[in-house]
């Protein structure tokens, strides 16, 4: 049983663990360019320069002195979101919807005291939400206001779009759709739902629950998640294609979400993004790979990449895409 | 290329492994599984004296040198207020006890310990010149020329001819009481079965044995009879005229002469004591192998000292652990808290055993888990509240041990030993990942890291796998190879089976 199922697996081009860290991560993503992506504060910056839009930087906390400056960061703004600029998995993110007279109401309406403030402040500068437990910075930034297209089909929280890049070409993308089991987190251990979505035309696949069973509909608002089309879908593919540039990873996952006003942003990469995107998808990341090595020095530009991962994909990935 | 470097270096390091593995195991004759019985003995010989007025005193004993078919590998000598000498000749050697004032009852004891070898031979003697004929005074010369012709009349050669004379010295005739007298003395038979070997000018030597009995006491010195065919001596117990020595013989001189003397004292008694044991196999792999191989052994793991030994007797199985965590985590695919987390809680199982291990290390993790949460609650920053954590660890602990004391459960005592700082850092991983990915994800890597740690603890206590290790150091480079190949294995984990179990139809 357990061979058949290996070579089933290995048929449908499925990528396993130990197979995207041997043969993708350390073959393409040098461990130089790693701090590109895991300081988001960097990331940031780099990505201003590239052209890649992300949320506004209202300012940045980097000692424990510098916390009382932040009234005067977020000025006159009644939301913003402070953010550990090595946080991982969504650690230490605080997403505060309103604020007034020195107290602030969070995305899930508990209201912090300055006191309160200052205490979660100091602890993501001392480390407590970084890799390695080292002294971190804070980043304050523009809060999203999420595009109402993805309102039937999440609950609360934050639905984001992973994209996976591989050598510059947008390959494999899901949107990670919170549910109340989720507690509003986009994770999918957490009971979130993944829906795939197809690259060549950036509509919704059916989504993906617990346990891999198949999930039409969104547990908790009840409307159906496939078919649905993705708004700005080229440029999302064109942020994610241009991140290759960014940070020379050859390999990466990028997460983009969706503002109602400034359209598709990019909130951070991943070098060692996860393998669920392929559960999502219905379809393994090294099918579509094979499709790719082959025609990988082909294109160029960002653009270029894209137009043929789109046109990849629109022949289904076929053998003969070649 | 890097692939072929890597199958270069796995090769080599197997070969290197391998082949040390191979000569010591075929070429040196390392046994590979620990003897689990190993046969050895404990003698004892009690030597007791009186010295009736105050004044010096001197005692000398003949010690076992290389006695056929054993390996004396521990000697203990028990004399207070004695000063000891020893000396060593080719095939004797000598105790010498000496003390300037002494007076009353005294007893020495001399210890060894003896295992049972059969690479152990005979020392190489030369073959001895033919003996004069013993000259005796009427009417014993005639005695013993009767008894010599009728001894020659039932042999046809060296060896039965001994054998008879020894049958014909145990018999109650007339001649052998004129010989003897009516209750011969043993040396005194065997001194007459060496005269009669002599009259036939047949090379033939007393020598002193004892025989080893389990839990025997008051045992004393045998009479064995040794004669020489022309090519190679052979062996006689004197009682039945049986050739050979038996297993159970310990050679204790190859002389006659009295194994005990002494000056300045009287009523001198020497008794031996024989024990059977058990010794605990590595133990006697170690000092055979040391005997046999002094020159390899100068520079192996063996010749350490005893303590420094023992600690490596446990480091060594460190990388046997670090090996089964990667083939759990990265073929099976179990998640652990941390990479060697697992190692060292199996290490730490060593002192508590498995069962009270597990028990106690779910209890101390879980309340310690639910205090970082209140601790939580009050704020404090990451160092001091990995401080406090520790402390009530180790509150904990004293708490757990008191209380399972107080209940008579004898094994909550040795939570003491459990090395704390594993615990804490158990608790501060396993509540990071509580919070951050929630509960499940946090008892699915507590409950993999116990999974990991008691599979590793039944490896690491399996004495084969010490013995190997502690013997074989060299096996360690073979496991590096297997190592340094799983860091080239891209194949599915098991548990990767079953999480893309849906994509296993085909893709689309």
């Amino acid at each position: 049983v357990i061979w058949r199922r290996w070579r089933a697996l290995d048929a449908a081009g499925v990528m396993g663990i130990n197979r995207r860290n041997a043969d993708y991560i350390m073959a393409l993503n040098p461990r130089r360019n790693y701090p590109i992506v895991d300081n988001k504060l960097l990331t940031k910056e780099l990505a201003i320069r590239h052209n890649v839009p992300v949320p506004e930087l209202y300012g940045s906390i980097a000692t424990p002195h510098e916390i009382r400056k932040l009234p005067a960061m977020i000025a006159d703004r009644r939301d913003f979101v402070l953010k550990p600029a090595h946080g991982s998995q969504g650690d230490g993110i605080l997403v505060i919807v309103d604020s007034r007279k020195g107290r602030y109401r969070t995305g899930s309406g508990r209201l912090l005291d300055w006191g309160e403030m200052e205490h979660h402040l100091t602890n993501a500068l001392s480390g407590q939400f970084s890799l390695g437990g080292l002294p971190d910075k804070v980043m304050v930034e523009y809060r999203v206001r999420f595009d109402p297209v993805f309102d039937e089909i999440s609950y609360q929280g934050v639905p984001d779009l992973r994209v996976i890049v591989y050598r510059g070409y947008p390959l494999m993308c899901m949107v990670r759709l919170p549910t109340r089991q989720s507690d509003g987190k986009a994770n999918l251990h957490q009971g979130a739902v993944g829906a795939g979505i197809a690259i060549a035309t950036g509509i919704t696949l059916p989504a993906v629950g617990a346990g891999n069973a198949i999930v039409d509909e969104h547990p908790d608002t009840g409307a159906p998640i496939a078919g649905r089309l993705i708004p700005h879908w080229d440029r999302i593919l064109l942020m994610a294609a241009q991140c290759y540039e960014l940070t020379g990873l050859g390999y990466l996952g990028a997460d983009i979400v969706l503002d109602a006003e400034f359209g598709p942003l990019m909130l951070e990469l991943n070098a060692r993004p996860g393998l669920n995107v392929q559960i999502a998808n219905q379809d393994g990341l090294r099918r579509r790979i094979k499709r790719v090595d082959p025609l990988a020095e082909q294109a160029r530009s960002a653009e270029e990449r894209v137009a043929l991962a789109q046109a990849l994909a629109a022949r289904g990935y076929a053998a003969d895409a070649a | 290329v890097r692939l072929r470097h890597l199958l270069i270096l796995v090769l080599s390091l197997v070969a290197t492994g391998g082949g040390l593995f191979y000569y010591k195991w075929q070429v040196l004759g390392f046994p590979v599984e620990a003897d689990r019985d190993a046969q050895t003995w404990t003698v004892e010989a009690r030597i007791a004296f009186t010295r009736p007025q105050t004044g010096p005193a001197k005692v000398t004993m003949r010690l076992p040198a290389a006695p056929p078919g054993f390996i004396i590998f521990d000697e203990q000598f028990i004399s207070r207020g004695f000063g000891l000498t020893q000396e060593s000749g080719p095939d004797s050697r000598v105790a010498t006890w000496a003390v300037r004032r002494i007076q009353g009852d005294q007893a020495l004891y001399y210890r060894a310990t003896l295992l049972r070898s059969r690479e152990a031979t005979p020392p190489p003697r030369n073959s001895p010149p033919f003996p004069p004929v013993p000259e005796l005074e009427q009417p014993y010369e005639i005695a013993l020329q009767e008894l010599v012709a009728r001894v020659r009349q039932e042999s046809a050669d060296i060896a039965t001819f001994a054998a008879a004379a020894m049958r014909a010295v145990r018999g109650n005739d007339s001649g052998i009481r004129l010989l003897l007298g009516n209750e011969p003395e043993p040396i005194a038979r065997a001194e007459l079965v060496l005269k009669v070997l002599h009259s036939a000018r047949i090379p033939a030597e007393i020598f002193q044995a004892l025989r080893l009995i389990e839990d025997r006491h008051e045992a004393e010195l045998e009479y064995w009879i040794m004669v020489h065919n022309g090519q190679e001596w052979l062996y006689f117990d004197p009682q039945d005229g049986s050739r050979g020595l038996p297993a159970n013989l310990l050679v204790w001189s190859w002389n006659a002469r009295p194994v005990l003397q002494l000056e300045g004292g009287r009523g001198e008694m020497l008794s031996f004591s024989t024990r059977h044991t058990i010794e605990d196999a590595l133990r006697v792999a170690e000092l055979k192998a040391k005997r046999q191989h002094p020159r390899i052994m100068e520079f192996s793991i063996l010749d350490l000292p005893l303590k420094t030994q023992s600690m490596y007797s446990i480091l060594l199985l460190v990388p046997l652990g670090a090996f089964l965590v990667v083939l759990l985590r990265n073929v099976i695919g179990i998640s652990t808290f941390g990479t060697f987390m697992p190692v060292l809680v199996a290490m730490a199982f060593r002192e508590t055993k498995l069962v009270s291990g597990l028990v106690l290390f779910t209890l101390i993790v879980a309340l310690g888990l639910s205090i970082r949460f209140y601790l939580e609650r009050l704020r404090l920053l990451l160092v001091p509240r990995l401080a406090a954590v520790l402390t009530v660890v180790v509150l904990l602990m004293v708490a757990v041990s008191i209380f399972s004391h107080r209940m008579g459960i004898e094994i909550g005592l040795s939570v003491s030993l459990f090395p704390m700082v594993i615990m804490t850092m158990a608790i501060e991983r396993m509540s990071i990942v509580w919070e951050e990915r929630g509960p499940g994800e946090a008892m699915k890597e507590g409950l993999g890291t116990l999974i990991a740690a008691a599979v590793i603890y039944m490896l690491m206590i399996t004495p084969q796998v010490q013995y190997v290790l502690l013997v074989f150091p060299e096996v360690l480079l073979v496991l590096l190879a297997g190592i340094l190949l799983l860091g080239r294995y891209t194949g599915y984990r098991m548990t990767e089976l079953i999480r893309f179990k849906a994509l296993a139809g085909g893709g689309k």
